[in-house]
């Protein structure tokens, strides 16, 4: 099986502790929250467990191989990460910019083979992408684009898959929409990990909640067992209403 | 969906440079027609054509096309590389640097060693230059910053070159120093081709082989490290490739500037804006540029002959400015 297994990761940066002896685990089939506030670590984490930023000490390793041991490429077929977004550089076509998530596969942009071709065609299928597939990527709306950007992280069809903030930027209905994408993708037997900012969502959507502030991982299990009143105040310091996983915020604590 | 055109680009831009560079042997002081040319290409005609074609216009027909080929791959590599529409070996102080070099083997008897020393000098240059951008690019995002730093590699190149001259042992006059800076391709020969070939083939074929990256770069690079891009690699390579091609390009006609900009601008439309797929119809594009350019020149009735630079200059300045200001309106 495709597990996940991080085991007490260190990340430090010119005397800061970023992220503090953090462990956690990623299965298929499970849909984890990363939840903290701004500045917890969570990102460096992410990066981190990837070897796409150094750790001081600690341990990340995928189907029991060690991530640090892995090419860029061999990454990409495991684990589809899609690190907080940017605009692209170049006013690419929605069908190319998906068909990058075939990169790891060898595949070319305007020449993609068969299996390639395949599976971006899966992946707009699945994100409702297809009338757009000819569309400039500078033309699409913020809902749009955050679209395009889970069908190329689903085309590269990998076990696992890590999204930071992917809703951070969008209107609640296309949050729903996005969750809804990922929720489908677990149900097919991948395992997600999305960072959160808000906690609602998280709560309504997540088979398991990961709690992190000030660099160390506070609390992890399901939202019954992890979310009260006073873990918002301990991580997030708000004051909140909590009811089964009924979260209303009240304000600052 | 307009494919067949699209399709056609490559093998249109092709056949261009083929009729530009024909067009090149016929045209001159004394055109030539057609059939002569055919006939002195192909062993046939009297040796006076023959002389004409091949040991003349045929040579610097293909170096003009050979330095296009060049500044057009690096410019649309180095423009993947940086994700932005300005780089280009001129406006990034490459040129120039490999200029300083090159001029620094040239007077001070480098050369007379070995004629291998022009290429190698301009090529050191050129690295050092594209080298000092790429660490730069690492460390800032901003465009603006790495043209300003294009900007002071310029000016430092030009007036280390004067200086060198200056103290030059060798004697050098201000029509070398201005072949240097602004290019041309006047009186090259076959030789003369022979010594950067090898350094223009193995860039080319770097240049070639890692492009599918530049297409992953258009992500930004965390995530296009994500999609399977290895960073490091994909820096390092298209660095060598572009130094090496830009260095050979300005050991064979000096610094020819904004061939790089303007040759990738116009294709990228109907690439549907990939970095890959720009840089082989871009490297044509830029060919079929320079050996038209260079008819031009050799054409246009001036008692001292214009340099190969100052027309490529006077189309690409203003194009330059065209998209930088474009560009001002859209993001950065």
């Amino acid at each position: 099986m495709t597990e996940l297994i991080v085991s007490d990761i260190t990340v430090e940066a010119k005397n800061a502790t970023l992220v503090q002896k953090a462990s956690f685990r990623l299965s298929p089939g499970e849909l984890v929250a990363l939840l903290g506030p701004n500045g917890a670590g969570k990102t460096s984490l992410l990066r981190s467990t990837l070897s796409i930023e150094s750790r001081t000490s600690g341990k990340a390793t995928i189907a029991d191989i060690d991530i640090s041991s892995l090419s860029p490429m061999e990454r990409a077929k495991y684990i589809s990460y899609l690190p907080q977004t940017r605009p692209l550089a170049w006013p690419n076509l929605v069908r190319d910019v998906v068909a990058l998530g075939r990169f790891a596969f060898g595949a070319g942009l305007g020449q993609l083979k068969e299996r390639d071709a395949a599976a971006v065609g899966r992946a707009l299928r699945a994100c409702d992408l297809e009338h757009l597939s000819g569309r400039s990527t500078n033309t699409l709306s913020g809902g749009e684009l955050a679209r395009v950007h889970f069908a190329r992280a689903f085309a590269a069809e990998a076990p696992l898959l890590i999204a930071d903030e992917p809703v951070a930027a969008l209107d609640p209905r296309h949050q729903f929409r996005i969750m809804n994408l990922v929720r489908d993708f677990v149900s097919k037997g991948g395992g997600a990990l999305i960072v959160l900012h808000d906690i609602p969502l998280a709560a309504r959507y997540a088979d398991r909640i990961i709690w992190m502030k000030e660099g160390c991982v506070v609390s992890d299990g399901s939202p019954q067992e992890t979310l009260s009143a006073e873990r918002l105040h301990e991580v997030y310091g708000v004051r909140a209403k909590v009811s089964g996983v009924t979260v209303e915020i009240e304000g600052a604590s | 969906m307009p494919l067949a055109p699209r399709s056609l680009l490559v093998p249109g831009l092709a056949v261009a440079c083929a009729i530009a560079i024909f067009a090149a042997c016929l045209l001159g002081s004394t055109p030539l027609p057609a059939g002569q040319v055919l006939d002195a290409l192909f062993g046939g005609a009297d040796p006076a054509d023959r002389l004409v074609v091949w040991s003349i216009r045929l040579p610097r027909a293909l170096a003009a096309f050979i330095v296009g080929v060049a500044l057009g791959a690096s410019g649309a590599a180095l423009q993947g590389l940086l994700r932005n529409p300005l780089a280009e070996p001129g406006v990034l102080g490459v040129s120039a640097s490999a200029s300083l070099t090159a001029t620094f083997a040239l007077y001070y008897g480098v050369v007379a060693v070995t004629p291998w020393a022009l290429p190698i000098s301009a090529i050191i240059g050129a690295l050092l230059a594209t080298t000092i951008i790429a660490l730069a690019a690492v460390r800032t995002r901003s465009v603006v910053t790495l043209i300003l730093i294009g900007v002071g590699l310029s000016s430092f190149a030009g007036a280390t070159m004067t200086l060198l001259l200056n103290f030059a042992p060798n004697p050098f006059s201000l029509a070398d120093m201005i072949s240097w800076s602004l290019g041309s391709v006047a009186n090259r020969s076959f030789d003369d081709i022979t010594f950067v070939a090898p350094f223009m083939i193995v860039g080319l074929t770097i240049l070639w082989v890692t492009r599918r990256g530049l297409s992953a770069l258009t992500l930004g690079e965390e995530a296009a490290s994500a999609v399977g891009l290895n960073l490091q690699h994909q820096r390092i390579l298209t660095v060598l490739g572009a130094g090496l091609v830009t260095g050979a390009s300005v050991a064979l006609a000096g610094a020819i500037g904004f061939v790089g900009i303007v040759a990738p601008h116009v294709v990228r439309p109907f690439v549907d804006y990939d970095p890959a797929r720009t840089v082989l119809p871009s490297a044509l594009l830029a060919g079929f540029i320079l050996v038209v350019a260079d008819i031009g020149v050799r054409l246009m009735p001036t008692d001292s002959e214009l340099k190969l630079g100052v027309v490529a200059a006077i189309i690409g300045a203003p194009a330059f400015i065209w998209i930088a200001i474009q560009r001002r309106a859209l993001s950065d």
